[in-house]
């Protein structure tokens, strides 16, 4: 065996500045997050939000893959496909903070964050809502011959959605490039997949749609990254749409609300035992990409683009509530 | 008509010839424009309004989908967010409801919810309304339900020559237009001009000019309402017909001016009475200046509260009928109500 064979996919793939930039990203995910909680709670926040801490490995390595010119379609939990997709921070924070110059122009929030110029079609705040609405992008990318995959985000609870099982049997049926993307953080709210779900995989339902489907650990960068990278490429190949799902887990509740009645202490400690982001910097160490110095450096670096992030937002104008009917049409009828 | 016209000639044709008339026409001119449905390939739609359009453009662009309304319509969201112009048709309109998701918390929310960085130009077509003996799940008229949501646009031509032109118009608009056709008006043959030319969506038009009474009415409803003035002219009231055309935005200006002049107004509609698209109008004239201008109460026609009847006898007596009209005309002159 050859040092190479015993490097992780992810290793093998991508360039050593992909790999700091993955990691980079990582850290900008949960410190966003522990950002806006911290902001919640002193009360410059008002609604909700819905955190993925300890999910950043599936967001960062599912974008491996692609580019701009990709599609990508989130869900209520959404934050870390946003900035795995490339969005700015500040723009993001200041959305949160309802301001002009959020990424909606404060019409959004956090469950609505979407950046069309980078391919990202959006958070949704209806669980399901995106399944079908990748599935169209992905007609569009067939259709229009862009090359264009579309990357279809959901949780755990959406695949007992009607819209899931609609849009997966028309993607195979039209061989459209998209790849379905599980998160199974293990709940849906409250309820845990087993309660809820009658196959023991998600991935499993891929047979019903005569498609590919692939169960990997959500939390490892380098087997999320394979899996999807293996997803995309028979996508672009014409080969039509997969079902990949990432097991993970989310160490915050499902919301502001949630009173953590469903789990245990120890079920939740044995999880963040798991950090993807600790493990993804080991991995990274280990395998002589950089050093512990750098690494510490990558963190830092993100915790300042956060800081800087809340202060951008904090000092952008609210926007005038004169314009609360802007935006619903467009311009043409305005 | 409103037409803008490239081309003055015109030809006879059914309100459903028009229709596909204008799909033909766009679909030659933007090779975004898809058709999407069900049954609308081979089959030629359930109302045979796609006719034999997939045999000049292909199953590529006329995509027959399976049964999944909700699936369906969410594609044709997304397809429309990213440069498609899809035409989505429900077969008949009672199943858009199980795709309610996806017109209403999405495709009429997806621009305002990002900023305006996004659109989504989508036409969705309802076959409608009762007179066919479907009975209830197959002969709604739903069109106060979605105008009830901001982001959409809901139309309702009665003619063939509006039929083809505001369907043009739709697919050349930024944000999703709902038109819904009746059933009823698919076979009314009239003059329609050839070649491409769009109709205003958000203009009422006046049918008949009057002077005692003004009917705005709806849909299947206006040429019950126009043979109702012609019957009420005998009697000596001269009543003024407005096609109201489109539901959101309604024409304001058209009805208050009709109502200035008039001091009487009728509303009618297929849809349920309560709540329905009479009731706004009715509101609007009562909030504007025009309602210094009333002789008499603001009359309502729309359907029954009830779900639409099987029996021919009870399923006419569910919707408001011309001689309906006639006697709410005669009524209101005689300000017995």
């Amino acid at each position: 065996m050859t040092d190479t064979d015993n490097k992780p996919f992810a290793l093998r793939k991508y360039t050593a500045e992909e790999l700091k930039s993955a990691l980079y990203k990582m850290h900008l995910i949960r410190l966003f997050e522990e950002g806006a909680e911290d902001s919640y709670t002193r009360g410059l926040i008002h609604g909700t939000m819905h955190l993925s801490i300890g999910q950043e490995a599936s967001a960062v390595a599912s974008c491996m893959p692609l580019s701009d010119s990709d599609y990508i379609t989130s869900t209520h939990r959404g934050h870390g496909h946003c900035i795995g997709k490339g969005a700015d921070v500040k723009r993001m924070f200041a959305e949160f903070f309802g301001k002009e110059d959020g990424y909606c122009h404060g019409r959004g929030g956090s469950m609505h964050i979407a950046d069309v110029s980078k391919g990202n079609l959006g958070a949704n705040g209806i669980v399901g809502g995106g399944l079908p609405i990748a599935t169209g992008a992905a007609l569009t990318a067939k259709r229009l011959k862009t090359g264009a995959v579309a990357v279809c985000f959901f949780g755990d609870g959406a695949n007992n959605e009607g819209a899931f099982h609609e849009a997966l049997n028309m993607a195979s049926i039209w061989k459209l490039p998209v790849v379905y993307i599980c998160e199974n953080n293990r709940y849906g709210m409250s309820t845990s997949t087993e309660r809820s779900t009658a196959v023991p995989n998600i991935a499993d339902r891929a047979v019903a749609y005569a498609m590919p489907g692939v169960t990997v650990d959500g939390n490892d960068f380098s087997a999320v990254a394979e899996a999807v990278e293996t997803a995309v490429q028979h996508a672009r190949d014409g080969h039509g749409p997969s079902l990949v799902e990432n097991l993970t887990y989310r160490w915050r509740g499902h919301s502001k609300s949630d009173r953590n009645r469903y789990r245990t202490k120890d079920e939740i400690e044995s999880w963040v035992e798991k950090d993807p982001i600790k493990r993804f910097r080991a991995q990274l160490i280990e395998h002589d990409v950089l050093s512990e110095s750098e690494a510490d450096a990558i963190a830092e670096a993100a915790h300042r683009e956060v800081q800087d992030g809340i202060a951008f937002a904090q000092a952008s104008p609210a926007p005038s509530t004169h314009e609360v009917t802007r935006y619903v049409y467009g311009e043409a009828q305005a | 008509m409103n037409a803008q016209t490239s081309d003055l000639t015109t030809r006879e044709m059914s309100y459903a010839e028009a229709l596909r008339d204008a799909m033909e026409i766009a679909l030659e001119r933007d090779e975004r424009v898809i058709l999407m449905g069900e049954d609308i390939g081979v089959y030629g739609g359930a109302f045979q309004v796609t006719g034999d359009l997939v045999h000049r453009f292909g199953e590529d662009r006329v995509i027959d989908t399976p049964i999944s309304e909700l699936g369906g319509a969410g594609v044709a969201v997304g397809a429309a967010l990213t440069g498609l112009r899809p035409i989505f048709e429900f077969q008949f309109s009672d199943f858009a409801m199980l795709a309610m998701e996806q017109i209403a918390n999405q495709a009429a929310k997806l621009r305002y919810m990002l900023g305006g960085e996004a659109s989504v130009p989508l036409v969705i077509r309802m076959p409608a309304g009762s007179g066919t003996g479907a009975a209830a799940q197959h002969s709604q008229s739903l069109e106060a339900w979605f105008g009830h949501v901001p982001g959409l646009k809901v139309v309702q031509p009665t003619t063939p020559a509006d039929a083809k032109g505001m369907l043009l118009a739709a697919v050349e608009d930024p944000d999703p237009v709902i038109i819904f056709e009746h059933k009823l008006l698919y076979k009314m043959k009239a003059e329609v001009p050839e070649g491409y030319y769009t109709v205003p969506l958000d203009k009422a038009e006046v049918r008949r000019t009057g002077e005692d009474v003004t009917i705005v009415a709806s849909g299947g409803m206006v040429p019950r309402a126009l043979e109702a003035a012609e019957a009420a002219a005998a009697q000596g009231h001269s009543a003024e017909v407005i096609d109201l055309r489109s539901i959101r935005p309604i024409d304001r200006e058209t009805i208050l001016s009709s109502v200035r002049k008039t001091g009487r107004l009728i509303c009618v509609y297929e849809g349920v009475r309560t709540m329905g698209v009479g009731a706004e109008i009715s509101a609007m004239v009562a909030e504007s200046d025009a309602f210094d201008f009333l002789d008499a109460p603001i009359l309502r026609l729309g359907g029954a509260e009830a779900p639409i009847p099987y029996n021919p006898d009870l399923e006419r007596a569910a919707v408001p009928q011309t001689a309906d009209i006639e006697h709410a005309i005669s009524r209101l002159m005689r300000r017995e109500v």
